[in-house]
């Protein structure tokens, strides 16, 4: 069993996955063309960071009608784990996997920098290893990343206790502080900050390794 | 016999309660511009489409899909159609 990486046309986060999941955890992972269709043999699926077709249109709208993502949503479908990361975030919204949308941050700046981030709910194997209410640090890289919602989702939300994680000082706007949710049943997870940037001592933290540790546990 | 051409245009605009912090940046510069007394700026896109169809129902069945599935988020966008025949 491997990880799979999907790549889109403008994905520039999908090296960065593979070199923190190979590279750093060990893990056997594959990259996949968004023009196939075969997820076999995959435990779990990650949608990386980038700009998916230019982002045109909207932030995933077209990467959404992918080959790929129609296996998606079976793989999801039947309890495959998938990450959506940053614009693989934006992608799962789209697609429906996740709730929600994500706008334009609040003050219009591309925000680079280190996010203090609240584990909200340990619920989901993703985060499990972080104690909930614990506290990490995660690079945040992102434009539109400002999380929003209808009150009748952001309710469901909590009810389903879906929030995994909350920025500390909310850098872009979001509903409630949210930086990632997970689908009800918990495999599917989407955050906007990026765990594979913090797995290599040498570039700085090790925060994100418990999390793509969980892609194949 | 030649199918007929219909051209449309879709008005994309974030729903109300979805803030527009570019059409608030636009705002502010109105202001620097000297023009005094915009209240409210909201921006939009505009999708300008050429499709072939039957007739107009099929046309606008068509635009209409496109309409919710691509053009627009409903989550966050509202759209309206404006349908002209060429």
């Amino acid at each position: 069993m491997s990880i799979g990486v999907i790549v889109f046309p403008g994905s520039n986060c999908d090296r960065d996955v593979v070199w923190a999941t190979q590279g750093c955890l060990g893990l056997p992972t594959r990259r996949i063309w968004h023009e196939e269709t075969d997820l076999s043999g995959l435990e779990a699926v990650v949608l990386p960071g980038g700009f998916s077709y230019g982002d045109y249109l909207r932030c995933g709208a077209i990467a959404r009608f992918a080959p790929a993502l129609r296996s998606l949503v079976d793989f999801a479908e039947k309890g495959g784990r998938v990450l959506g990361i940053c614009n693989g975030f934006q992608v799962l919204t789209e697609l429906g996997l996740l709730p929600g949308a994500l706008t334009r941050n609040r003050d219009l700046h591309f925000i680079c920098e280190d996010a203090n981030l609240t584990v909200v709910s340990d619920r989901s194997a993703w985060l499990q290893d972080y104690s909930a209410t614990g506290q990490l640090t995660l690079p945040i890289a992102h434009g539109e990343g400002r999380y929003q919602c209808s009150e009748e989702t952001f309710r469901q939300l909590q009810d389903d206790d879906a929030i995994a994680l909350r920025y500390g000082k909310n850098p872009n706007g979001s509903v409630g502080d949210i930086a990632g949710i997970t689908n009800p049943r918990g495999n599917v997870l989407g955050l906007m900050p990026h765990p594979e940037r913090a797995c290599d001592p040498a570039t700085g933290g090790v925060d994100g390794r418990a999390m793509l540790q969980a892609l194949m546990n | 016999m030649t199918v007929p051409r219909f051209q449309a245009r879709v008005l994309v605009r974030l729903r109300p309660s979805v803030l527009d912090p570019a059409g608030e940046a636009a705002r502010g510069a109105a202001a620097r511009l000297g023009v005094d007394g915009v209240s409210k700026l909201r921006i939009g896109k505009a999708v300008e489409l050429e499709l072939e169809a039957t007739d107009a129902d099929e046309a606008r069945r068509r635009i209409e899909l496109l309409s919710d599935r691509l053009f627009a988020n409903p989550v966050i966008e509202d759209w309206s159609l404006e349908l002209l025949d060429s």
